[in-house]
């Protein structure tokens, strides 16, 4: 297992640096940096005195070298916009996004889980039609159009629920339901699919014939070995609603790390955007080689390859 | 004899699986009787698609749940299987009879440790400590001729052969000492080299732990050197049953007869001469069925094949045929 998880870790690391590079270079190929920054009315040598300040006049090279080696300490730079340094601008709107993305996967997870295993079990039964029904619903609704439903019923109406902030845990509990329900129905198609695959298997009918109860049959030998794509899809979806749930942030006005990027990219905040996209990047990396090695531990067979 | 006075351990009468199907009901097993006593071994041969596979499940009660299972007495040591719950059926599978798979590339969970299953399989029936069920599993690891039996247990099935994992399955089989195994085709899959070691460890093991073992194969060859009783299935019935002395020193239904002309035998098959075989095909058991389902390819068929088919012969070796003696003596059959 240990060999394993250098492994890993050694291609995430590789991912990362890599990831880094085109993160920092790809701001450069939307066009001069210094220019936009000096703003459409400013003069030729307005621009060239911005573009000696912010150091954009030295080899590429260099200035990705410096910018590495202070991102590695936590250190972004200076944000154009907030004049303040990056990583506090990012630390307080990730706290939000973290909490929110947390929340969401777990919601996701547990709904759809159980429901995909209960649909398993009985396939084409009421519970499994039900199960198809609400995944399909949570695939066709728009995350905005269900969370402006959910603001009118709980929070305008019942007034159960604040409509918007991110003061208290009370704040979450919408933007966690419209989250969790946007990535649920993925995640219980593919357990479900997963199950029924694994229950029609010869030591699904090896652990019956050993007398083993249909509780332990379920979760024992068939839930582990049906889990396994799920993982894989959990982390991804993770890493998504980490630095991509913009809309729900938006709507619910909790402002969080994928609204700030979307503000950031809009006001050319290069600094900002620069270390965002390396920050959620790096988030897909971790949660990638957190499901291998989770699915390594599941599957004995994916540690030795 | 004094096996025959005994009460035996399986008695099976008037055993039917059908399995509904859009084109109509298709009748698999078609009233199967059979006893097996004690530490004997019964060997069920037949093509695929005959209903071995599923008399086997039906006896484990793991039949799928779309199969209707119908019987008149399925009596194992005093238990009425058809009437058992199924808390009941579970705490004899495994412990009491246990059963042989087929593919053991698969019929092992890959996510557990050899040892992890071969200890579940004790204690899901006996209240003994990890460490006691540790040594058992070694011990039968031992048994079915595995070296370095401690250190297996930590193996992951993906890390053995095909031979290998055929083996800690019958260890598997073995650990709560059960009265009755049920080995469906248990060589099928295996290398020819392996295939003979597997089925002498499983007759070995079975005779010296005086186990029954019901063993289904198509392989006559096997059920020549292994079994005490055969029984011939032919589209979903025993069309032949009887020591097998008997079955193979004087078959009695003609299918049986041709089964066996289709094997060489020393000294009996003519160098040069092709081997026989049975012309046509299973006939299809949707629907109504009835008279004699191998008439469609035997030689000495007649209208009276299409009623009701009697039961010759003396227990216990007995056949079903239109022919006291099943057409022993007519012409036609290639010698």
């Amino acid at each position: 297992m240990l060999p394993f998880i250098l492994k890993r870790l050694g291609l995430a690391l590789l991912v990362a640096f890599t990831v880094s590079f085109i993160s920092f270079s790809l701001l450069f190929l939307s066009g001069d940096p210094a220019s936009a920054l000096a703003g459409e009315t400013a003069s030729g040598e307005d621009v060239e005195a911005i573009r000696v300040l912010y150091g954009f006049d030295r080899p590429m090279l260099v200035q990705y070298g410096e910018w590495l080696f202070q991102a590695v300490q936590g250190n972004f730079g200076e944000s154009y916009y907030f004049k303040l340094p990056v990583s506090t601008l990012i630390a307080d709107r990730l706290t939000v996004t973290m909490t929110l993305g947390l929340c969401g996967i777990t919601f996701a997870l547990l709904t759809a889980v159980p429901l995909g295993v209960a649909a398993a079990v009985r396939p084409n039964s009421i519970v499994d039609r039900v199960a198809l029904f609400i995944s399909v619903a949570g695939q066709a609704m728009p995350s905005f159009w269900f969370a402006l439903i959910l603001i009118v019923v709980f929070a305008i109406q019942l007034g159960w629920l604040p409509p918007s902030g991110a003061s208290t845990w009370r704040h979450f509990v919408m933007p966690t339901i419209v989250l969790g329900y946007y990535a649920m129905p993925a995640i219980m198609r593919l357990t479900r699919a997963g199950m029924l695959e694994v229950l029609n298997s010869d030591y699904i009918r090896t652990a019956r014939a050993k007398g083993a109860g249909e509780g332990r049959v379920m979760f024992k030998h068939a839930l582990r070995n049906a889990i396994i794509p799920v993982v894989s899809l959990a982390a991804v979806q993770m890493g998504f609603m980490l630095g991509g749930s913009i809309v729900v942030e938006s709507v619910f006005a909790l402002h969080g790390a994928g609204y700030l990027a979307w503000e950031s990219i809009a006001r050319n905040d290069l600094p900002t955007v620069q270390a965002l996209i390396l920050i959620f990047s790096m988030f897909y990396i971790i949660f990638t080689f957190l499901a291998d090695v989770l699915n390594a531990w599941l599957d004995p067979r994916m540690r030795s390859s | 004899m004094t096996q025959e006075t005994e009460k035996p351990l399986l008695s099976v009468r008037g055993l039917a699986l059908d399995i509904p199907l859009a084109s109509g009901m298709l009748h698999a097993v078609r009233g199967i009787d059979f006893d097996l006593h004690r530490g004997e071994t019964l060997c069920i041969v037949g093509e695929s698609g005959s209903g071995k596979s599923l008399t086997s499940l039906a006896i484990m009660g793991l039949l799928d749940k779309n199969i209707r299972r119908s019987a008149e007495r399925m009596d194992f040591n005093g238990i009425e299987l058809t009437k058992a719950s199924n808390r009941q059926m579970r705490t004899l599978r495994g412990d009491r009879i246990a059963m042989i798979f087929q593919e053991p590339m698969t019929s092992l969970n890959p996510a557990y440790t050899i040892g992890d299953q071969l200890i579940e399989a004790l204690r899901l029936h006996r209240k003994v400590s990890h460490q006691v069920a540790r040594a058992r599993a070694i011990e039968l690891l031992e048994k079915v001729g595995i070296t370095a039996a401690e250190s297996r247990l930590s193996q992951y099935p993906h890390q053995l052969s095909g031979g290998l994992r055929q083996r800690v399955v019958i260890a598997m089989a073995l650990m709560c000492e059960p009265e009755l195994i049920i080995a469906d085709e248990p060589t099928t899959a295996l290398d020819v080299t392996i295939q003979a070691q597997i089925l002498s460890l499983l007759v070995e093991l079975t005779r010296e732990m005086n186990v029954a073992m019901i063993l289904i194969t198509h392989d006559l060859g096997v059920v020549a050197r292994v079994a005490d009783k055969v029984g011939v299935m032919y589209a979903g019935e025993l069309v032949e049953t009887g020591p097998a002395s008997d079955v193979f020193g004087q078959p009695m239904h003609p299918y049986t007869r041709g089964l066996l002309r289709c094997i060489p035998q020393p000294g009996k098959t003519e160098r040069g001469k092709p081997l026989g075989t049975i012309p046509g095909i299973v006939p299809s058991l949707v629907g109504e069925v009835s008279g004699c389902a191998f008439r469609t390819r035997c030689l000495h068929a007649t209208d009276t094949c299409r009623e009701a088919i009697p039961e010759r012969g003396e227990a216990p070796h007995e056949f079903l045929c239109i022919y006291p003696d099943g057409a022993l003596n007519a012409e036609g059959e290639l010698a």
